[in-house]
């Protein structure tokens, strides 16, 4: 790279706006660029913010919390396999009311927009983080995680069915009426439109996807399997195709009028494009911090020279610009 | 950040490989990392990015050594096993090769407070982040005893660091092919007797350190392990090397290795609540391997230790 191509795109790059709305429309929740922290990726917030400013993210998409503290489950949690990681967690997490009280407001006093991510056992459960999430001034809006793979069953895993997804989020719709909600999906269903058009019927704002994919692995030496759940959460660059094909089905069917969160393996500037044209408005960043905590900053900070580059002056003229193919849904 | 005037806390860097040399099984890495060797303390460790196909994450290795003097600015030292395709990767990296790393992350070994004598002991590679810290307290006037242990010969790093270092070195193999034929915990109470040590620290396999901790309480000696876990991401994001430890009112919590660790006061650990529970395969190095997504890679037989350390260097080295 030539001085005089970094100093032309620096200053094409001021022109180029990044700024989504996620509001769906009203304006109630913009934020200045499209990198966000994929939820449970991010910690608190403080552990990032020893390497980098966290406010230069668009968002803080915090990890899941719950009614009660959360242990999680034992170790080992995490497998590497090819190009990605399998992890089970199990939602550890130190409960709704210590996040509130000791997380939110450190986050809002380093100038961080913070999105909640609330997960339960039950739509009660969901209904009853929701209102002690919603008593926050600092949450601009409410990512409800409705498809942690990691649970004691999958009828507990609400997004394999359009209705019970659409149970909880017409419970979280009903305990915070003006919040931005944004229902996170699972890859794991034959068709993940339904579910989308289903929640958004039921009051989400719009949708976050994917979540991580259900896998497992065994040691061929010792039989054992490779995290103590057995079954784990893929992520990673692996899934990322996955991730760009479900956020065009859900984009086709619910219309650019609604909001998407994308998320899936994505690690460079050409990713983040990638989901933007498949359909997201803004992209969240998950497993390639654990490879590299700078990513989120990098991307954020890289977006506006590639578009900058190409021409292009907003990154919202992007969204669902994939060229029709001949069997285009 | 900045702790009374001292620069501590991560960095990220890109690190020239300055030399790479073996010990026996291992592997010795040297990297120029100056601001990572000035701000780094015996127990931390540094997270190295691999370029392996299909591998994804970070590396962890104790930091086994700091230089800040000599022809490079500063350098630290780290020690591997070729176990899987990352480890693999880094073993047959050539001197002159870039390596991204950051650190020095997680909390060093608390030092005493006083003048005492310490006793050392370390499993397999474990050993490494040992000789780091013999290092500094011999050098803050500490007396310093070594205990080391493996399987074999192949898997004792540079017996002869320790054996300058310190007023007492042991060594245990399970082959009986060095020094003891056994486990480090056969010897630990007759050489915290013959040294004096007040206190004891410890890495290498959780198995071991369990044991080495029980011993220590029993003889109510203060005991610092430093735990080895599958971990993500080494900065306390992703919540994957968890152990059970217990706080206040004796209530058990699981904390994250990476940050909260890797050094731990021994009694704090409920290893009754963590997988280490569970009974240990025949051999210290068979735990270690399952510890792994192991890909056993044999040494090939030259690293023999009659003269100390081979040194590898490509022919293009200076």
């Amino acid at each position: 790279m030539t001085a005089t191509t970094t100093a032309g795109a620096g200053a094409a790059s001021a022109e180029v706006d990044l700024s989504v709305d996620l509001g769906g429309g009203n304006g109630a929740l913009v934020l200045p660029n499209p990198i966000v922290t994929a939820s449970g990726c991010f910690a608190s917030g403080r552990e990032i913010d020893t390497l980098w400013d966290v406010a230069e993210l668009g968002a803080v998409v915090a990890k899941s919390v719950t009614r009660e503290p959360r242990q999680g489950l034992p170790t080992p949690r995490m497998a590497e396999t090819p190009s990605g990681m399998l992890n089970a967690i199990g939602l550890q997490n130190p409960g709704v009311d210590t996040w509130v009280d000791r997380d939110v407001p450190w986050l809002a006093s380093r100038g961080a927009r913070i999105i909640a991510s609330i997960a339960g056992n039950t739509v009660e459960e969901f209904r009853e983080v929701a209102k002690r999430v919603g008593a926050s001034r600092d949450i601009a809006a409410v990512e409800i995680n409705l498809s942690c793979p990691n649970v004691s069953h999958r009828g507990l895993v609400f997004a394999t069915q359009a209705s019970t997804a659409a149970e909880v989020v017409r419970a979280v719709r009903s305990a915070l009426p003006a919040m931005p909600l944004f229902a996170k999906l699972t890859p794991d269903v034959t068709e993940i439109a339904p579910v989308g058009r289903a929640v958004v019927e039921a009051g989400a704002t719009g949708v976050s996807a994917i979540n991580t994919t259900l896998g497992m692995a065994i040691d061929a030496e010792t039989g054992r399997v490779k995290v103590a759940n057995g079954y784990a959460g893929l992520s990673g660059p692996a899934i990322r195709p996955m991730a760009v094909r479900a956020i065009h089905q859900l984009h086709v069917e619910l219309g650019p009028d609604v909001p998407i969160i994308g998320m899936g393996g994505v690690r460079t500037v050409p990713d983040v494009i990638e989901l933007v044209r498949a359909g997201a408005s803004a992209v969240a960043v998950g497993t390639a911090t654990f490879a590299d905590p700078f990513t989120a900053r990098t991307l954020a900070r890289g977006l506006g020279e590639w578009l900058s580059r190409r021409g292009f002056t907003s990154l919202a003229e992007l969204r669902g610009q994939v060229h029709r193919w001949p069997h285009h849904p | 950040m900045s702790v009374q005037g001292r620069d501590v806390g991560p960095v990220a860097m890109t690190c020239v490989v300055v030399d790479r040399r073996r010990y026996g099984r291992y592997w010795g890495l040297t990297l120029s990392a100056p601001e990572i060797a000035r701000r780094a303390a015996p127990g931390q460790f540094v997270n190295v990015a691999v370029e392996a196909p299909g591998t994804l994450l970070r590396r962890p290795f104790s930091i086994a050594g700091v230089s800040l003097s000599g022809q490079v600015a500063g350098t630290l030292d780290i020690v591997l096993d070729a176990h899987g395709p990352g480890t693999g990767a880094l073993a047959t990296i050539a001197p002159g090769a870039n390596l991204d790393v950051l650190g020095p992350l997680g909390k060093a070994f608390p030092m005493p407070q006083r003048r005492v004598a310490t006793l050392l002991v370390g499993g397999g590679y474990g050993a490494a982040p040992m000789y780091y810290l013999g290092g500094r307290l011999r050098a803050a006037g500490h007396r310093v005893n070594f205990l080391i242990g493996a399987a074999d010969t192949q898997r004792i790093i540079d017996p002869i660091t320790p054996k300058r270092m310190a007023n007492q070195a042991s060594f245990t193999t399970e082959d009986g092919s060095m020094g003891h034929r056994g486990r480090v915990t056969d010897l630990l109470a007759d050489d915290l007797a013959s040294t004096g040590a007040e206190v004891v620290y410890a890495c290498g396999p959780n198995a071991m350190l369990a044991a080495v901790g029980a011993i220590c309480e029993d003889l109510n000696v203060p005991c610092q392990v430093s735990v080895e876990e599958h971990m993500a991401c080494g900065v306390g994001v992703c919540m994957t090397c968890v152990l059970p430890l217990r706080g206040r009112n004796d209530k058990v919590a699981n904390r994250r290795v990476c940050i909260d660790g890797p050094v731990f006061s021994s009694t704090r650990i409920a290893w009754d609540e963590s997988r280490w529970a569970e009974p240990a395969p025949a051999t210290v190095d068979a735990l270690v391997d399952a510890d792994r997504d192991a890909v056993e890679v044999e040494a090939t037989g030259d690293g023999s230790f009659r003269s100390g350390v081979r040194t590898v260097r490509p022919q293009e080295a200076r």
